[in-house]
C-alpha cells in the first residue's frame, strides 16, 4: 500500500479516537462543574482546558472559565484548531484521501458520523443538549470501531488502523493521568489519604475506568488503587498495557509482512518491556508526573517511528 | 428556451400520449406502483448517495462545499437497435480521432491535404510540441473518450461535443445503475437492461493492454488524482477501487531509474500505467507549467522513453476543442474513408466572417460557445438571455471572433423526470464511454444521461443545476 494510504489510515483512527476521549473528557469535567461551587466549577472547567493542551488558545480568546465557553471552544469553535469538529472532519478527510483501502461499511460510518455531528454542533451547544451531543460523538465513534472490527480484513491495512487508535488512545490516558496528577498530589503523599475523591472519580469517569475500579476496590477511592488499574491493569481497555499489547501485535505483524524488523516495532518492545517491570511503588518513588512524562515522549517516538518505517511522507 | 416552432421529441410519449416502444414495459411497471411509495423512495435515493458519499465539489462555492448531483428515478430507455446503430456510428468517430491525434503530431497530412487550416493549431494550448514524432504504446491516443449526444427526432442523434482529454462522469452511470437495482430490484427481472458494472474491469483490461515496453510483469495500473478537494475525487477513488488500482497524488511519485515509481510502505515500486485525473498542464513541472504541484518532475522523460503509459495521452486535448469539433465530420472522412454515421450539431465558426455577421445578426436564436470552454461556463444562449447580456456577448464576440462557435438552439428530446405532481418531460443530453486499446473499441452499452431539471432549461451540466438518470439499453 502508498506510505501516504498508510499514514491517512494511521490518522483517520487516531482523530476519532481522540475525538472520543475529548467527549469523554468534557462529559466528566461538566458533571464535576454541577456538583462544586461557582470556584469549582471554574477550577474543573480550567482543567478540562489544561489537560486537552489547548489554554494558550483558550486564553487568547477568553478571560473566564465558564461551561458554556468551554464546551463551545472544546466542540466546535472555528478559532480551536483542535476542536472535536475539526478532529471528526480531519478524520473524514483521512478517510476519504484512503477510500479505496476502507470497505464501504466503514467509509459510510465515518461519512454518516460527520454528518451528523456537523449538525448537531452547527449552531453553539446548548447546556441542555450537551450530555447528547456528547453521547452521539462517543456513539459515532463507536459504530466506527464497529465497522472496522466487523468488516475490514486483516491485513497491512488493518494494523495500520489499529496502531492509530492504541497509540492515540495511550497518549490520552497519559494526558488526562498527568494533569490530574497535579491537581491531587501538590505535596507528594499518595498513601491513602486524599484530597478529593471526587476528582479521582472524574478521572475514572473520563476513561470508562468505574465499573472496573468498584469491582477490584469494592467503592474504596484511592490514588494508588486508580493508578494501579490505569497503568498496569492489561485487562482495562485503556490502561497503558493494554494498548501496548495491542499496538505491538499490530507492530509486530507490520513488521513480519514488510519482511523486517522496524525501528517502530524494537521501540515498541523496549517501552514494553519497560512497563512490564514497572511496580506501582516504583513508579511512585520516581515520581507519577516524571512517569507519565516520559510515556508520553516514548509513545511519540514511537509514532514517528512508524511514520519513517513505512514511508508516511517523502 | 426550446424553439416553440418546433415540437420537442418525447423519448418516452408520443405526441397523443401513448407510450414508445422502448418504455412499454416499464410504463407498465409504474402503472402498478402507488404514487406515495415512489415518493418515498426518491427520497430514499438522495440518502443513499448522501450516506455513501457521492459528491462534487463546485468551484468557487465557499469551503470547497459538497454537493449531491441529484438523481431522478425514472429510467432513460434506448433500444438494442437504437444502440447498435449508435454504436457504429461512436466507433467510427473514435477512430477517427485517435488517427487524427496521431497525424496531428506527425505529418499533418490533414493540414497538408488542405482540410484542415493550420491556424487551428498555431495558437491552440491543447497542442504540445512535446508530443511531435513520439509514439504513444499501442499507438493509443484516446483511451477513454466520452462522446456527448443529443436527440432531436426517432432517428436523429448528434455529436453535441467530443471528450478527448479527460471525460468524467462514469462513476455515476454505475452508481446510477446500483441505486436502481438496489430500490427496485424486481424491474430488473422483469426487463432485460444490458449491464454496465462491468466498466472498470473492461477498463483495466483495455489499460493493461496499452502497457509501455518497460513493463516486465503483469502491468501495475495507478489513477492519478489532484486530491480529495478536486471536485471528482469520489469518481478517481470509485474507478481505482473498482480496478484495485492504486490511487496516487503527485507527492506519491517519484522519477526514479528511468521509471515513475510511487511510494509504498515497503519502498518505491514502479507503475506501468497511469490513468491520470490531472490536465495536461500539471503532468509535469519541467515540462510545462513549472508552478505545478500536481505533477511528477520528469514523468514526460520517462513517458518518451517507452518507461510509462499516460492515459489519455498528453496532447488529447486538442479534440476537446470546439472549433476542431466544427471540422469532425471532415477529420472522419479524412481517416476513415467514410461519411460519418453520426452528425455534429450545425456550427458556425465565427473566426470565418461569413459565419461571424451571420451569427452577429443571429444572436438572439444561438447558442454561442467558447471554443476552449468547458461545463457550461463562458457560454450565451440566444433565446433566454436579456438584451443586456446580448449586447455585451456581441462585444466580446466582435473583438475576439476566433474564439467563439454558434449552434442553432435544437429542440432538444425529453425524458419524463419523476415530481410531485407526476411525470414531467425534462431535456436529456447522454455521454457514452467509450474505450480504446490496440484490441479495439470497446463501448460500454449505457452511458451517462444528464437531464436539466428546470422546466425548459436545456443546461444539463451538474455545475448549473443538472441531475443525472440511469441509462437503459435494452437486451432485445
Amino acid at each position: 500500500m502508498l506510505g501516504r494510504t498508510a499514514s491517512s489510515i494511521f490518522w483517520m483512527y487516531r482523530y476519532l479516537e481522540r475525538a472520543e476521549n475529548t467527549a469523554r473528557l468534557l462529559e466528566a469535567g461538566a458533571r464535576m462543574a454541577l456538583t462544586r461551587g461557582a470556584d469549582g466549577a471554574e477550577d474543573e472547567w480550567r482543567s478540562v482546558i489544561v489537560t486537552l493542551g489547548l489554554r494558550k488558545a483558550y486564553e487568547a480568546a477568553h478571560d473566564v472559565y465558564t461551561g458554556p465557553q468551554v464546551c463551545n471552544f472544546v466542540l466546535r469553535d472555528a478559532d480551536n484548531a483542535e476542536s472535536v469538529l475539526k478532529m471528526v472532519e480531519s478524520a473524514r478527510n483521512n478517510a476519504r484521501a484512503s477510500r479505496t483501502s476502507i470497505t464501504a461499511e466503514v467509509w459510510e460510518a465515518v461519512n454518516e458520523g460527520w454528518m451528523t455531528l456537523k449538525g448537531a454542533m452547527a449552531r453553539p451547544v446548548r447546556d441542555a443538549a450537551l450530555g447528547e451531543v456528547l453521547r452521539q460523538i462517543r456513539r459515532e465513534a463507536t459504530l466506527v470501531r464497529g465497522a472496522t472490527y466487523g468488516s475490514m480484513y486483516r491485513n497491512d491495512i488493518y494494523h495500520f488502523a489499529r496502531s492509530g487508535t492504541y497509540l492515540e488512545r495511550a497518549d490520552n490516558t497519559a494526558r488526562i493521568l498527568d494533569v490530574k496528577y497535579y491537581l491531587l498530589l501538590p505535596s507528594y503523599s499518595y498513601v491513602g489519604s486524599t484530597l478529593d475523591s471526587g476528582q479521582w472519580d472524574n478521572v475514572l469517569r473520563s476513561l470508562s475506568g468505574r465499573r472496573a475500579h468498584r469491582s477490584l476496590n469494592a467503592g474504596r477511592m484511592d490514588a494508588r488503587g486508580i493508578a494501579e488499574l490505569l497503568i498496569l491493569d492489561g485487562r482495562f481497555p485503556r490502561s497503558f498495557p493494554f494498548c501496548y499489547e495491542a499496538l505491538s501485535d499490530n507492530l509486530q505483524a507490520l513488521a513480519e509482512m514488510h519482511g523486517q524488523e522496524s525501528r517502530a516495532n524494537t521501540l515498541m518492545q523496549e517501552a514494553k518491556n519497560k512497563l512490564a517491570a514497572a511496580t506501582i511503588d516504583t513508579i511512585f518513588d520516581t515520581g507519577l508526573h516524571e512517569f507519565l512524562v516520559n510515556f508520553i515522549v516514548g509513545n511519540q517516538a514511537i509514532a514517528t517511528a512508524i511514520a519513517e518505517d513505512y514511508l508516511f511522507a517523502d | 428556451m426550446s424553439n416553440p416552432d418546433v415540437p420537442n421529441f418525447d423519448e418516452m410519449f408520443e405526441p397523443d400520449g401513448t407510450v414508445r416502444p422502448a418504455y412499454r414495459d416499464y410504463a407498465n411497471w409504474l402503472d402498478q406502483q402507488e404514487p406515495a411509495a415512489m415518493r418515498r423512495k426518491n427520497a430514499e435515493a438522495e440518502n443513499f448517495f448522501r450516506r455513501s458519499g457521492i459528491t462534487f465539489n463546485v468551484y468557487g462555492e465557499g469551503d470547497g462545499e459538497e454537493r449531491l448531483i441529484p438523481f431522478d428515478m425514472v429510467p432513460r430507455i434506448v433500444t438494442g437497435s437504437e444502440w447498435r446503430r449508435l454504436s457504429r456510428g461512436i466507433e467510427q468517430r473514435v477512430r477517427a480521432l485517435n488517427a487524427f491525434m496521431h497525424d496531428l503530431y506527425h505529418r499533418q497530412e490533414i493540414i497538408r491535404s488542405g482540410r484542415l487550416p493550420q491556424r487551428l493549431f498555431s495558437n491552440n494550448e491543447a497542442w504540445l510540441p512535446e508530443m511531435v514524432g513520439f509514439n504513444p504504446p499501442g499507438g493509443v491516443y484516446t483511451h477513454i473518450v466520452g462522446i456527448d449526444l443529443v436527440r432531436t427526432g426517432p432517428d436523429e442523434f448528434m455529436v453535441l461535443e467530443d471528450n478527448a482529454r479527460t471525460p468524467s462522469g462514469v462513476s455515476y452511470m454505475l452508481e446510477n445503475r446500483e441505486t436502481m437495482i438496489a430500490m427496485f430490484p424486481e424491474l430488473f427481472s422483469r426487463i432485460p437492461v444490458q449491464r454496465v458494472s462491468d466498466y472498470p474491469r473492461r477498463l483495466a483490461k483495455s489499460l493493461a493492454a496499452c502497457a509501455p515496453s518497460a513493463t516486465t510483469d503483469k502491468p501495475v495500473i495507478a489513477v492519478l488524482t489532484p486530491g480529495i478537494y478536486n471536485s471528482a475525487y469520489f469518481e478517481h477513488a470509485f474507478l481505482a477501487d473498482q480496478m484495485t488500482a492504486e490511487l496516487v497524488e503527485a507527492s506519491d511519485l517519484r522519477v526514479i531509474g528511468g521509471r515513475v515509481q510511487m511510494r509504498t510502505t515497503s519502498g518505491y515500486k514502479p507503475i506501468d500505467v497511469l490513468y491520470r485525473r490531472v490536465d495536461d498542464d500539471f503532468l509535469d513541472p519541467l515540462t510545462f507549467n513549472p508552478g505545478s504541484m500536481l505533477g511528477v518532475p520528469g514523468i514526460m522523460d520517462v513517458y518518451r522513453s517507452g518507461g510509462i503509459t499516460i492515459a489519455n495521452a498528453p496532447g488529447t486535448g486538442v479534440a476537446d476543442d470546439k472549433a476542431i469539433y466544427s471540422f469532425m465530420p471532415e477529420i472522419v472522412e479524412f481517416y476513415t474513408g467514410e461519411k460519418p454515421l453520426l452528425p455534429n450539431v450545425p456550427t458556425w465558426r465565427c473566426a470565418e466572417a461569413d459565419s461571424l455577421a451571420y451569427v452577429l445578426d443571429n444572436i438572439a436564436d444561438l447558442v454561442v460557445k467558447e471554443v476552449h470552454g468547458s461545463g457550461g461556463y463562458g457560454m450565451l444562449i440566444g433565446p433566454t438571455s436579456s438584451k443586456r447580456e446580448l449586447a455585451d456577448f456581441t462585444k466580446k464576440l466582435q473583438a475576439r471572433p476566433e474564439n467563439y462557435i454558434a449552434q442553432p438552439t435544437l429542440a432538444l428530446s425529453t425524458v419524463p423526470i419523476f415530481t410531485k405532481a407526476g411525470l414531467a418531460p425534462r431535456h436529456v443530453d447522454l455521454r457514452p464511454f467509450v474505450l480504446v486499446s490496440p484490441n479495439g473499441v470497446d463501448i460500454t452499452p449505457g452511458g451517462l444521461t444528464r437531464v436539466a431539471l428546470k422546466k425548459g432549461s436545456l443546461v444539463v451540466n451538474s455545475s448549473q443545476g443538472g441531475g443525472t438518470k440511469d441509462t437503459w439499453v435494452l437486451d432485445d
